[in-house]
């Protein structure tokens, strides 16, 4: 039944444009990130000073940056770390948010009302200013900015999978189970949380192009990745520097990161079509 | 005595809210503060900066009761916030909170430009789509809307930095405009709070053209037609009254975003406000200035989201009832 | 006499995923000036769709495949949209099934009902007086405090009697009224019954009165038109359709309980089998699957038979049946 339904849904996919577009672009990502090494022409930590600021031609297919690396080989290495903090972050803060959001809406009403507050309480702090805040606090580096993505997003997984969770819990046919003696483990396992999977899973696809953003806005500040890592934002953040020596690192570092972002956005965008039949039934 | 009924409701629901906004900004503002001090390392450097003399350390030690309990600790920073003390900005030689409140409007300034542009194009094209569901035009605009949505701001506000002020000319690239001369403020707002509220006009749009469509299939909006007024009336006066209403809470909470927005605007486009400032404190570790900047982030926004909630309680009698 | 309303072979399909749904098909009835009449049928007979046809107001989804409704002879099918604008509220107006929905949340009573006085060329001051005035007369205490109030914080009973009061305001020629009492408890269903009789009689309109109740339709009707699965299938003055029924489905409805008659019931009497499938209708006649007296003859589509000079029955055995 689930691969008749993975297959279904897949082929629902295929025959939306935007999610073929999208998953091109996923696919295109997840590729460059694994071939990174053999796909780069160049060495990405080579420094050419006598081709600094060098615009697109056929040995530097996207140009180089001030210290004459090559901004396209650069690009490729730097997917990897933004999948890589992807997939760690929303992982994590979407488990964290799971079993809380679960919690929330199975347990005592008093449990139900602390989890919120500490939900809104969390959602109070604007990402970038708390990455801030905790950059002046922790080293810099890959977990730190995990760490604020964990902290500024949990709390909306815990949100979705609460309502979700609460308007399950009084559905007849949990009620009836519950009148059956069935415990709460399998209600859990059997009910809630094949249904909250759907949801959560649309806002996962949904946050992670923000959580890349995350990443590579914090290393464009210089609170992301360690100095000389080839972030995208880093990579933006050298264009910005040089912006009056040349527009190509600018223009080549933002195409990866708008062209990610509208990947997974459009992505998520179709899954939520597909999975959610009341919003499918109102298009 | 219906009226009275009503004003109480509002009262009694506004009185709800503050009093869990101001909770949230209490608590919020505290576990950073815990962190802040209990984190390993000499906490005078963590709260001095690291250029602090001796002498200084000795001194802020003894008078911030650094070897209190964290909780006495926590009492006596909001005790002095309370009384309008945010501490001193050392690196500069003045109290943070001169700091942060000249920097506070800039930044709000910057907020509500990106809200200006968001809600105008956004409701716009969203009641647009609306009215023209499942044109091609209808589509379009969806498309864009997502990729509005998508496109991370502080690329947008490079690329548009490099396109219209760099390359083209067309706006300035650095500050916030001559004091007092409204039109240059105007000026150097333009392009930077487009850059943040791209992404709201997209969202506004959507959920505008979505509660729309949602509002004009409701009998309420068949009862105005069948007295005969017009289509355009019952559109844009009767259903998009209702159908902005969940924009105006989406964007109240968005101005949290906007503040990580703006913090990139701020420094693409050589802006002061509170993003730069907090910036630059933290490259200086000044933690008095992040701390104050944090509070001062933290209560405008959920000021910002409690007033949208209010409004929205205002502008839907229903909401209140609940 | 000419009549208000006059419904001809009127036709209106719904585009589905399944096909056309064929929610009405050769309707016609007619209201005479100054009459109230009835329609009763199942849920999903298609009395709203047919409500919503004479107002031109209808879901996208919806075509008048054929026939025609006219209003003091004038013709509404096709009509330019000013026209029908200019009618709607005036000419005709309605009270819709729903109290609770059917105003806007967000607008109060007086501005709504200010609203739809735009035709009017007195000023606001004035346009609220009167709606007040009207609020009065249909049986709401405070009326002038009402005018400040939202919809929810009305009563059920009394956001209906807004309702009405909004539907009578500019006195139309026909006032329709989509079972205006089915959200209702019984006490406030007789005293709304009452009060559209009153309000008839002051103002002298026709009423189109659709109902689940077959008491409601016998107490307050001149004449009942009986609708199943898209179809009129039996017309008449209330008191010969009820003693008399021609056709088998109202003899059903009316001997299946006959008690409920005088009671309040949300719903009609049930009776055995369910409403054919209306994309792909049966041929023949529509009630054959439910009918006991059908033969073979009832393949063909039986013709609307005059059981006497007002009252007809669409069945092969009208006339046999009713006497
Ligand atoms: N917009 C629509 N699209 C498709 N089918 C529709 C639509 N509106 C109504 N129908 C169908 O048309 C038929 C008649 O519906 P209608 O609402 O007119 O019934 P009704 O007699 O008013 O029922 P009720 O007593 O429940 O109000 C039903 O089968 C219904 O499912
Ligand atoms: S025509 Fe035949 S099937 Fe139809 S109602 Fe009459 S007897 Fe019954
Ligand atoms: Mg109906």
């Amino acid at each position: 039944m689930m691969g008749q339904f993975r297959h279904s849904l897949l082929g629902r996919l295929l025959a939306d444009p935007m999610a073929v577009f999208a998953m091109t672009i996923i696919v295109g990502l997840v590729v460059v990130a694994i071939f990174a090494d053999a796909i780069s022409p160049h060495d990405h930590t080579l420094m050419n000073l006598a081709d600094r600021f060098a615009p697109p031609s056929s040995t530097y297919w996207l140009g180089t940056d001030n210290l004459g690396r090559d901004t396209f080989s650069r690009l490729a290495q730097g997917s990897r770390i933004a999948l890589y903090v992807a997939i760690v972050a929303v992982s994590i803060s979407g488990t964290i948010g799971l079993v809380l959001g679960m919690i929330a809406g199975f347990g005592p009403r008093w449990l139900d009302n602390l989890l919120l507050f500490i939900f809104d309480t969390l959602r109070a702090y604007p990402t970038i200013i708390l990455a801030l805040a905790l950059a002046a606090l922790l080293p810099r580096g890959l977990s730190t900015v995990i760490i604020v993505v964990v902290i500024t997003s949990f709390s909306e997984y815990g949100r979705v999978v609460r309502t979700q969770t609460l308007s399950l819990k009084n559905a007849e046919f949990i009620l009836a189970e519950r009148a059956m003696g069935a415990s709460a483990a399998r209600i859990v396992f059997h009910h809630v949380l094949p249904n909250v999977l759907g949801p959560f899973f649309i806002l996962a696809a949904m946050n992670l192009p923000v959580v890349i953003t995350i990443e590579a806005g914090m290393s464009f500040l210089g609170i992301g990745v360690p100095p000389g890592t080839p972030s995208w934002g880093a990579t933006l953040k050298d264009g910005f520097d040089y912006i009056r020596n040349t527009p190509w690192i600018i223009i080549a570092g933002g195409l990866p990161l708008i062209l990610v972002t509208l990947g997974f956005t459009f992505l998520g965008e179709a899954l939520r079509d597909q999975l959610d039949p009341k919003l499918r039934k109102s298009r | 005595m219906c009226i009275f009924g009503r004003g109480e409701k509002m009262l009694q629901y506004a009185f709800q809210r503050v009093l869990l906004a101001l909770a949230i900004i209490f608590v919020a503002i505290s576990a950073l503060f815990t962190i802040m001090i209990t984190l390993p390392g000499d906490p005078t450097t963590v709260l001095l900066g690291p250029r602090a003399t001796p002498e200084l350390r000795a001194a802020f030690r003894l008078s911030m009761g650094l070897d209190d309990p964290v909780l006495v600790q926590i009492a006596n920073f909001w005790g002095r916030i309370l009384s309008g003390d945010m501490g001193m900005d050392y690196n500069r030689n003045r109290p943070v909170s001169e700091a942060v409140f000249s920097a506070l409007p800039h930044t709000m300034a910057l907020v509500f430009g990106a809200i200006f542009w968001s809600a105008t194009l956004g409701i716009l094209l969203g009641a647009f789509s609306a009215d023209n569901r499942n044109s091609w035009l209808d589509r379009v605009s969806g498309i864009l809307s997502v990729g509005f949505i998508a496109a991370p701001s502080f690329v947008v506000a490079l690329y548009s930095l490099l396109l219209f002020s760099v390359t083209l000319r067309w706006f300035p690239t650095i500050g916030a405009g001559e004091p007092g001369d409204l039109a240059s403020r105007l000026y150097h707002l333009a392009l930077p709070s487009f850059a943040i509220g791209l992404a709201w006009v997209g969202y506004v749009a959507r959920i505008v053209r979505a509660s729309m469509l949602e509002t004009l299939g409701e009998n309420y909006i068949r009862t105005a037609r069948a007295f005969g007024l017009t289509r355009r009336k019952v559109i844009y006066n009767y259903a998009l009254r209702v159908a902005i209403l969940p924009a105006v809470q989406v964007l109240g909470v968005g101005i949290g975003g906007m503040l990580s927005s703006a913090v990139f605007a701020e420094i693409v486009f050589s802006r002061p406000g509170i993003g730069s400032l907090i910036y630059d404190s933290v490259s200086g570790r000044n933690y008095p200035v992040v701390m104050g900047s944090m509070l001062v982030a933290i209560g405008f926004f959920v000021t910002c989201a409690l007033i949208a909630d209010l409004v929205n309680a205002a502008l839907d009698p229903r909401q209140r009832a609940k | 006499m000419t009549d208000t309303l006059t419904v001809d072979g009127l036709t209106v399909h719904y585009a589905t995923r399944e096909g056309a749904l064929q929610a009405l098909r050769d309707v016609a009835l007619d209201v005479p000036a100054g009459q109230i009449v009835g329609i009763v049928g199942e849920s999903g007979c298609g009395k709203s769709t047919l409500i919503n046809a004479l107002l031109q107001l209808m879901p996208e989804n919806a075509r008048i495949a054929a026939g025609s409704v006219r209003l003091e002879g004038e013709e509404l099918v096709g009509a330019p949209s000013r026209r029908l604008r200019d009618m709607r509220g005036r000419d005709i107006s309605v009270v819709f099934q729903d109290p609770m929905t059917s105003l806007n949340p967000v607008l109060t009573i007086g501005r709504q009902m200010r609203d739809i006085q735009y035709r009017e060329t007195c000023g606001n001051a004035e346009k609220l007086s009167r709606a007040a005035a009207m609020l009065g007369r249909v049986g709401l205490p405070d009326p002038e405090a009402k005018l400040d109030a939202y919809p929810h914080e009305l009563s059920g009973g009394q956001r209906q009697r807004v309702a009405i009061a909004m539907a009578v305001l500019m006195r139309p020629k026909l006032l329709i009224a989509d079972e205006p009492t089915t959200a209702l408890d019984a006490t406030l269903e007789v005293q709304i019954i009452e009060l559209l009789k009153e309000l008839q009689r002051e103002i002298g309109c026709a009423i189109l009165f659709i109902s689940h109740h077959l008491g409601v339709i016998a107490e307050l009707c001149d004449r009942v038109v009986v609708m199943y699965a898209g179809e009129a299938v039996e017309e008449g003055p209330v008191a010969d359709v009820f003693l008399h029924p021609s056709h088998p489905y109202t003899a059903k409805l009316i001997e299946c309980d006959p008690g409920r008659m005088k009671t309040k019931v949300a719903l009609l009497p049930a009776i055995p089998g369910d409403l054919p499938d209306m994309t792909t209708p049966p041929e023949g006649c529509i009630f054959r699957d439910r009918c006991d007296k059908a033969t073979d003859l009832c393949r063909t589509k039986p013709e609307a038979l005059a059981v006497n000079g007002t009252h007809w029955a669409r069945c092969h055995f009208a006339a046999e049946y009713g006497a």
